[in-house]
């Protein structure tokens, strides 16, 4: 499981292993402010990211920066 | 004056009967005899009350002759009338303090005869009974003796004479989960402003509201390849179809849905929403993908970047909703993604 959240701090208190860091409370995976596509670049580039950790073995709760 | 009354309960290695071999002894009652820990108890409670008997019980016996024992404790207490019952402290002995708990709980209920007891934390018997009968915490050993005669004798001294008895860090029990209102004298941000400048000073300060205990899980291993992988979304941002057909509360959640995106490529403003309460829902009800990706996920589904997207996800609100609540849906449908053989899960926070 990988968490993904944007208040990480919450996550390494409540015990997640595998968390990735995301936008904004209100959306974690996306950004009004760009245009669509850039939008979902952005999306992508975060889900890869948790696709990666989920790939990496790990020992203690990591934040994959 | 006279003094107010007490029955005291021990078991069979406190009266000095034996161990474990002996933990099969019957309940009896010793009239007008203070024993064992009874003693460090009629100390701490002056001229204000006394002992007029103790029962005594094996542990092994009270447990295994259950209705039995409970009778005939119970009309023993009841013969006595005692102004408080006081059972133990049965430290970190774990039938003991179930004993404990049982029968202080028992006597309150069932005689209305005011109870106490005590014991170690991690004692089952304090989880069990600690929000039905005043429990004193102790040490896990009978070491403690001293400090837990001298917290018990007080609490029952005020029961026993139908005192208001205060909150559990000024009367010493284990918090039993009762809240009363009160107006404190000083206001919030004052006293949060204290506590913040004892903390940066790293002083000892006492938090009003206490977290709850999170536990740890040891990582999985990690998934070997994720191009072949089943990867399903979970949620605590309470993405939910348009509409909201659970009915998922909006705060406290009492339920998660688990909803089929079998053909769906993108989640829209016309078919998915969020029934969570704790955020400014605008920019997610434009777009749910903001929340839960479905839309990049079939994209790197078709480039085979992943092996399949799962074809439910589930979801809930994690506004103020229960650790212990969080706990049970998940470990509900943790079931059902195993059964189908999934093989990784994001999981997605507001």
């Amino acid at each position: 499981m990988v968490h993904i959240c944007t208040v990480t701090p919450i996550s390494m208190t409540v015990g997640a292993n595998r968390i990735v860091p995301a936008i904004a409370i209100p959306h974690p995976l996306g950004n009004p402010a760009l245009d669509p596509a850039e939008e979902k670049d952005l999306r992508r580039h975060i889900v890869e990211k948790a696709l990666a950790a989920l790939e990496t073995e790990v020992e203690d709760q990591t934040i994959f920066d | 004056m006279s003094k107010l009354k007490v029955v005291h309960y021990i078991n069979q290695f406190f009266a000095n009967i034996g161990g474990e071999e002996k933990a099969d002894y019957p309940a009896e009652i010793r009239v007008g005899e203070v024993v064992g820990p009874g003693l460090a108890l009629t100390q701490a409670f002056g001229d204000e009350a006394e002992i007029v008997a103790t029962i005594v019980c094996g542990d092994s016996y009270f447990n295994e002759n259950l209705d039995k024992a409970k009778a005939d404790i119970l009309a023993m207490g009841k013969e006595h009338q005692p102004d408080v019952f006081v059972a133990g402290p049965a430290f970190n002995a774990g039938r003991y303090g179930v004993a404990c708990g049982t029968i202080a709980d028992a006597v309150q209920e069932e005689l209305g005869i005011p109870s106490v007891t005590a014991m170690y934390k991690e004692n089952p018997g304090a989880d069990m009974f600690k929000q039905k009968v005043y429990i004193v915490p102790t040490k896990n050993s009978a070491a403690g003796m001293r400090a837990a005669v001298k917290v018990l004798a007080p609490l029952a001294l005020k029961l026993a004479k139908g005192e208001a008895i205060g909150s559990s860090a000024e009367d010493g029990y284990m918090p039993n989960g009762v809240r009363v209102n009160f107006f404190e004298q000083e206001r919030g941000s004052k006293r949060a402003v204290k506590m913040l400048l004892k903390k940066l000073a790293g002083k000892e300060f006492e938090t009003e509201y206490a977290m709850p205990d999170f536990d740890r899980v040891a990582p999985n291993p990690a998934v070997k390849d994720i191009t072949k992988a089943k990867v399903a979304l979970v949620t605590s941002g309470g993405i939910v179809p348009k509409g909201n057909p659970d009915h998922i509360e909006s705060s406290s959640a009492s339920r998660y849905g688990e909803y089929d995106i079998t053909g769906v490529n993108d989640l829209t403003a016309e078919t998915y929403e969020t029934a969570h309460g704790g955020f400014d829902p605008v920019y997610c009800n434009e777009d749910s993908d903001r929340v839960l990706p479905v839309d990049v996920l079939r994209d790197l589904e078709k480039e085979g970047k992943i092996g399949s997207l799962h074809h439910l996800f589930y979801s809930t609100t994690g506004n103020g909703t229960a650790v212990a609540s969080s706990k049970a849906f998940a470990a509900e449908f943790s079931k059902k993604l195993l059964a189908d053989g999934v093989d990784a899960v994001i999981l997605t926070s507001t």
